[in-house]
């Protein structure tokens, strides 16, 4: 079966390691937070100027000047720091963060990623995405494998408009995951009951399928 | 010289037409909220924004953009806003969007006297456009310029009268850029002390970048995205 969106976090949330510092983008990778393995240390930084973000609030104890990059109401743990935009951006360019999970609109085989804009129909910018992925030295993506017209979203070539080139190290789907390495996606996991074929059959980009491909273990 | 102004009408005086506002705030946490009102009150046009995001239709720059008082947005991200997205589409508002990174970044090097500087963010994107590239350490970097303005319109949640001010949580993430990069800044804050009672260790704008200064009426403090969890 596909997994959902917890599923997906589930997974990602495996390829955490003790004392890492993560940026988590808007959407699945925020619930990655959620899922961390029992016994790491892992912080979360939010580009909006917070490192330590805890849980959300209890109802009636949100506080307006405290949210992340999605803009939602969060805490923060014992130990957070707040700190301004350029501090923040210091911490992604400066490589002081060990991962950054975001979601993606297209993926190419050369590790090419598109997630902030539709020429002529959508445009809410780049936010920090650009600055995350150009420097980043660990990036996974979170996201569906093909989009609602069912088109493949892993590509030879991205169509729309990039966001960062050959900086996408590995994606995670509702049905794989997959690494990016030589130019070309490389399978290395199925979600559990997902066939190799139906992995094939959507995915548009150069696959290198192992003989053996393992389900995921969630 | 007495920063403190006695109302908002002369904490905003001497902005006109045609200028280039930078506005703190990331989404509608930590915008000068008093100040954005009154200057829709003024009604000062062709103004070029300089924000991270562009507020909600109905509050903070979204009140600007519905009252169409601007001509340029310059920003990172102005996805909650469908007015925005409308008046872009359709080409009555320029914008130019760049990553929040470079953007911050520009920000603190207009107000720390460096003209450009090079950064990894953006290369290979419609963002590179003619732009200079220079590879360090053998990874491509594209030139970006400071920012200035003619005003910068910070928010803090306490200031003292000689201008120091201190933000709270994640109220603060622009505003100490911008704070320095203006040719006038302008701080709106929740409470206004009077110096001596905020400990100078823990000041994060001193003084020198504000050159004016005010308490705000009324802090609605709109929050975007109330996500909770149950007991």
């Amino acid at each position: 079966m596909a997994l959902d969106k917890i599923g997906i976090a589930k997974r990602i949330a495996q390829e955490l390691r003790d004392g890492w510092y993560v940026n988590l983008g808007i959407g699945i990778p925020t619930l990655v937070a959620n899922y961390v393995p029992d016994g790491l240390t892992v912080e979360f930084q939010s580009e909006n100027g917070v490192l330590g973000m805890g849980p959300f609030p209890f109802e009636g104890e949100e506080d307006a000047d405290l949210i992340n990059a999605g803009k939602q109401t969060i805490t923060v743990k014992p130990g957070a720091a707040f700190f301004d935009s350029a501090t923040s951006f210091a911490m992604i360019r400066g490589k002081h963060v060990q991962l950054t999970v975001l979601g993606a609109m297209e993926v190419s085989q050369n590790g090419d990623i598109a997630n902030w804009k539709i020429p002529g129909k959508m445009v809410k910018g780049m936010g920090g995405a650009m600055d995350l992925v150009a420097s980043a030295e660990n990036i996974i993506v979170a996201m569906m494998h093909s989009n609602k017209a069912g088109e493949s979203k892993l590509l030879k070539e991205c169509s729309l408009p990039l966001t960062g080139v050959g900086c996408v190290k590995k994606i995670v789907t509702e049905l794989a995951v997959l690494e990016i390495k030589d130019g070309a996606f490389h399978l290395l996991e199925r979600a559990p009951g997902i066939t190799v074929e139906e992995i094939i059959s959507k995915t548009e980009g150069a696959l290198i399928v192992p003989e053996f491909v393992p389900e995921m273990v969630l | 010289m007495n920063k403190v102004q006695p109302n908002i009408q002369r904490a905003l005086e001497g902005i006109q037409n045609g200028m280039t506002l930078m506005i703190g705030g990331f989404g509608l946490c930590g915008i000068p909220e008093n100040a954005i009102k009154e200057l829709v009150k003024m009604g000062v046009k062709d103004l070029t924004c300089i924000s991270n995001n562009a507020g909600v239709d109905d509050y903070g720059l979204g009140l600007l953009l519905q009252a169409k008082q601007i001509k340029k947005m310059i920003s990172s991200y102005v996805g909650e806003n469908d007015e925005f997205e409308r008046q872009m589409l359709s080409g009555e508002l320029e914008v130019d969007l760049i990553p929040q990174g470079s953007l911050a970044e520009r920000c603190r090097a207009g107000g720390a006297g460096i003209p450009a500087f090079f950064t990894p963010a953006g290369f290979g994107t419609e963002v590179a456009e003619g732009k200079e590239v220079r590879f360090f350490n053998n990874k491509p970097h594209i030139l970006e310029h400071a920012l200035t303005a003619d005003f910068s319109i910070v928010k803090a949640w306490k200031g003292d009268t000689e201008g120091n001010l201190i933000y709270k949580a994640t109220a603060m993430n622009f505003n100490p850029m911008m704070a320095m990069a203006g040719k006038i800044t302008i701080a709106e804050v929740e409470e206004l002390v009077p110096a001596g009672t905020l400990d100078p260790n823990f000041i994060h704008t001193p003084g020198i970048f504000v050159q004016r200064i005010f308490q705000g009426e009324v802090f609605e403090k709109r929050i975007e995205q109330r996500t909770v969890r149950t007991r």
